[in-house]
C-alpha cells in the first residue's frame, strides 16, 4: 500500500517536472519568416525539449489569432501603428529581416540579368508599362535584347505582409502609386492576376511566359526563378544577396517607431537592397497563459543568441545585437504576470 | 391442442377462438408496432426539420455577417466594381459578374458535349467500349477539385497561353464584338480558362444523368422512330430529347450548381483580379474564388463583412437558379400534360 503510494506520487512528479519543462508554444501569422522559424523551432526543440507549433497563416490571420487570444505569439509583416499596440495591450519587436524580389519568366534572360528601379516597377504594376521592350525597361538593360512581349504582372491575392513592404516601396518611389493605389496588406490593384501565398506567385511566374512577380527571396532561390537587379536609392544597382540586404538594415533606426515598426523599404546606401523588410512577433503585456509566454520569450532569446548562423543560410538577415539587447531590456520591463514580476530577465 | 396443427381447418378454429391472453399479447404486439412507428415518423420529421433549420441558421449567420457592408453600401453594392481595402470601399459586381459568366462559358460547352456523349454511349457505341466510356466518365467527377486546379495552373493554362489565346486574339482582331470578346494581352490565366476547366468538371453531371435518362426511353418509341424512317439525329431531337427533357434539366442544374460554387480550381486559373472587362481572356475572380482568398487575411470589419455579403450573394443566386429550374419544368409538365 504504501509502495503504491510513494511509486504514484513519484509518477504524478515525473509527469509535471517534464510537462514544466517541455511546454509547447503556439504562434501564427506572416508566411514570409515560416522557413527559419520552423529551422529555429525544430534546433530549439533538440536543445530544449519545448516544441514551437507555428501556423503560417499570413500577417493578417496572426494578428487576428493573436486579438482572439488562441495562439500565444502572432507574427506579421505589416507592422501594427503604436496607437493599436496601446489598444490591445500588445507588445511588437522585430525578429528577423528579409527581402522581397522581383521575379520574372523570360525566355533567354538568366537570374540576375535584368534591371529594374522603383519607379518602372510601379509603373508595370499601374499598367502604364505594358510590354519588355519598353523605353523604361531597354534604357536600363542596354545590353540585353528585350522580346516584345506583354508583361504579366502577378502579385498575391490574399491579403499579405510582403504585399504591405512592396506597395510600401512603390508608394514611396512613385507618387502615382500613392495616390491611385496605396499601401495596405491588401490593395485595389489596377492589372494582373493574383495568386495566394508566396508560393502561389512563384508558381505563376514560373508558368507564365512574360510574367513579373515579387516574392520573399528564399521562394526566388528554391523555386530557381529568374530574379532581377534594382537600382536602389543611391541610383546603384544592387544583386539581392545577404550583404545588401544586411546592407538596408544597418542605417534602420529602429526606435524612430513605435513597437520597432520601421518599415525597411528604400533605405538609404550604395549597397542597400531597396525592398529589405523586418517580420515582427506580437504578444501581450500581460498574457494569460503566463508559462507559454515566458516559454515564447525564452525561444526568441535563443533565436536571437543561436539562430543567426542558421538565418544566414537561408539568406534572412539577423537583429544587430544593440537592436537585440534594447528589445530585451523591453521584456523585462514591459512584459508581466498579473503579480507585476516580469517574466523575462536578460541575465538567463 | 396443438395435436393437429397441420390441418387447415384447426388453424381456422384456432384464430377464431381467441383466449383472453392471446388477445392481451396480440394488442400488446400491436401497440409496440404503432410505436416504432411513431417513433420512426417523429425520427424521420426531425432530420427532414433538422435541414430547414440548418438552411435558416446558415441564412440568418449571413445576414447577421454582411448586414455592416450591406448597411454601408446599400444597393450599389451590387454594382459597383471597386475592391479597395486601402480605403475600404467594396463593391461585389466583378465577381458577381465573373461568377455568371465562368458558369456560362462551363455550361455552354459541357451541355453539348455531355449530351452527345451521353447519347453515343446509349444508342450508338458497340458495347466493348461502352463501359470504359462510361467509368472514365465517372472518375472524371471522382477527381477532386485542387487536382484541377493544380493541373489547370501547371499545364492547362500555359497551353491555353501559348496554343489558344494568341490564334483567337489574331483571328479576331478585326472582327467587332469578337475582337473585344477575345482581346489580349494572352494570360493563360483567365475567366475562359476558368471557364473551360468548370466544363471539364461539370461534364460527368451532365452526362452521366443525361445517360441514365437516356436509358430509360422505352425503346419502342426509338424503334417506331426509326421504323418510319428517321435519321440517328432526328431520333435524338424528336424523340429522345422531348421524353427525357426534366431529367436533362436535372443534370443541368446539378452541374451549374457545382460551376457556380466551384473555388479552388477556379481560383487557381481566373487570376483574381476584381475587374470587370469584356475579354474573357481578361482575368477575373468569382464569389466563391474571392472569399476563399481573401477571407482569412481580411483585415477590419467592413472587409470581412463584405466578403460574407458576397457569400449571401452567393447564396441568392444559386436559389434563384434553382427556382428557375423548377419552373421550367413545371412548365414543361404542364405543356406536356
Amino acid at each position: 500500500m504504501n509502495f503504491t503510494r510513494i511509486a504514484l506520487a513519484t509518477a504524478v512528479l515525473a509527469l509535471s517536472s517534464a510537462a514544466a519543462n517541455a511546454i509547447d508554444i503556439s504562434g501564427a501569422g506572416a508566411t514570409f519568416p515560416y522557413p527559419i522559424y520552423a529551422k529555429w523551432a525544430d534546433a530549439y526543440k533538440k536543445e530544449t525539449g519545448s516544441g514551437l507549433n507555428y501556423q503560417s497563416i499570413g500577417s493578417g490571420g496572426g494578428i487576428k489569432q493573436i486579438k482572439a487570444k488562441t495562439v500565444t505569439f502572432g507574427a506579421t509583416d505589416a507592422p501594427l501603428p503604436g496607437k493599436e499596440l496601446d489598444e490591445s495591450g500588445l507588445a511588437q519587436f522585430p525578429m528577423v529581416m528579409g527581402a522581397i524580389v522581383p521575379v520574372v519568366n523570360l525566355d533567354g534572360v538568366k537570374p540576375g540579368e535584368l534591371t529594374l528601379d522603383g519607379p518602372t516597377v510601379a509603373k508595370i504594376y499601374l499598367g502604364e508599362v505594358k510590354s519588355w521592350d519598353d523605353p523604361a525597361i531597354a534604357k536600363l538593360n542596354p545590353n540585353t535584347k528585350l522580346p516584345k512581349q506583354a508583361i504579366v504582372p502577378v502579385r498575391r491575392s490574399d491579403g499579405s505582409g510582403t504585399t504591405y513592404n512592396f506597395a510600401y516601396y512603390l508608394a514611396d518611389v512613385n507618387p502615382d502609386w500613392k495616390s491611385k493605389v496605396g499601401v495596405s496588406t491588401a490593395v485595389q490593384w489596377p492589372v494582373g492576376i493574383g495568386a495566394k501565398g508566396n508560393e502561389g506567385v512563384a508558381n505563376n511566374v514560373a508558368n507564365t511566359k512574360g510574367a513579373i512577380g515579387y516574392v520573399e527571396y528564399a521562394y526566388a532561390k528554391q523555386n530557381k526563378l529568374t530574379h532581377t537587379k534594382m537600382v536602389n536609392k543611391a541610383g546603384k544597382t544592387v544583386e539581392p544577396s545577404s550583404a545588401s540586404f544586411q546592407a538596408a538594415a544597418a542605417n534602420a533606426d529602429w526606435n524612430s517607431q513605435p513597437g520597432y515598426g520601421v518599415i525597411l523599404a528604400n533605405q538609404p546606401g550604395d549597397q542597400s537592397w531597396p525592398m529589405t523588410a523586418a517580420t515582427w512577433i506580437l504578444l501581450y503585456k500581460k498574457p494569460a497563459d503566463v508559462p507559454a509566454t515566458a516559454e515564447a520569450l525564452k525561444f526568441f532569446a535563443w533565436s536571437y543568441a543561436k539562430g543567426d548562423k542558421m538565418a544566414e543560410d537561408l539568406d534572412y538577415v539577423p537583429m544587430p545585437d544593440k537592436v537585440v539587447n534594447d528589445i530585451q531590456k523591453m521584456w523585462s520591463s514591459e512584459i508581466k504576470d498579473a503579480g507585476g514580476k516580469p517574466l523575462f530577465s536578460p541575465t538567463n | 391442442m396443438d395435436s393437429g396443427g397441420r390441418d387447415v381447418t384447426d388453424m381456422t378454429l384456432r384464430s377464431t377462438s381467441v383466449t383472453a391472453a392471446e388477445a392481451a399479447s396480440r394488442s400488446a404486439v400491436l401497440k409496440r408496432l404503432r410505436l416504432t412507428d411513431v417513433v420512426f415518423h417523429g425520427l424521420t420529421r426531425a432530420a427532414a426539420m433538422a435541414v430547414l433549420v440548418l438552411l435558416s441558421g446558415v441564412i440568418v449567420a449571413l445576414v447577421i455577417g454582411a448586414a455592416p457592408a450591406l448597411g454601408t453600401f446599400g444597393f450599389s453594392f451590387l454594382f459597383d466594381e471597386s475592391w479597395n481595402p486601402v480605403t475600404e470601399r467594396f463593391g461585389a459586381l466583378a465577381p458577381i459578374y465573373g461568377t455568371l459568366i465562368t458558369s456560362a462559358i462551363a455550361m455552354l460547352i459541357a451541355v453539348p458535349v455531355g449530351l452527345m456523349i451521353a447519347f453515343f454511349l446509349t444508342e450508338l457505341c458497340p458495347m466493348v467500349l461502352r463501359r470504359p466510356i462510361g467509368i472514365a466518365i465517372e472518375l472524371l467527377a471522382g477527381i477532386p477539385s485542387i487536382i484541377y486546379g493544380i493541373w489547370g495552373l501547371f499545364i492547362f493554362a500555359p497551353f491555353v497561353q501559348k496554343y489558344i489565346q494568341p490564334p483567337l486574339i489574331d483571328t479576331f482582331a478585326n472582327v467587332p464584338v469578337l475582337n473585344s470578346l477575345f482581346a489580349g494581352p494572352p494570360y493563360g490565366i483567365g475567366m475562359a480558362t476558368a471557364g473551360m476547366i468548370l466544363a471539364i468538371m461539370v461534364l460527368p453531371f451532365v452526362t452521366s444523368i443525361s445517360r441514365d435518362v437516356f436509358d430509360a426511353v422505352p425503346p419502342v418509341l426509338k424503334e417506331a422512330a426509326y421504323g418510319v424512317g428517321c435519321t440517328t439525329w432526328e431520333v435524338f431531337r424528336n424523340v429522345v430529347l422531348p421524353f427525357t427533357r426534366v431529367g436533362v434539366i436535372g443534370g443541368f442544374m446539378l452541374g451549374l450548381g457545382r460551376a457556380l460554387g466551384e473555388t479552388m480550381a477556379v481560383t487557381f486559373v481566373i487570376g483574381n483580379a476584381h475587374h470587370v472587362s469584356a475579354s474573357l481572356f481578361a482575368p477575373g475572380t468569382t464569389i466563391s474564388a474571392s472569399i476563399a482568398n481573401e477571407f482569412t487575411e481580411a483585415v477590419g470589419d467592413l472587409y470581412t463583412s463584405s466578403l460574407v455579403a458576397l457569400g449571401l450573394i452567393l447564396f441568392f443566386i444559386t436559389f434563384i437558379v434553382l427556382a428557375i429550374a423548377r419552373y421550367m419544368l413545371l412548365r414543361l409538365q404542364q405543356r406536356a400534360g
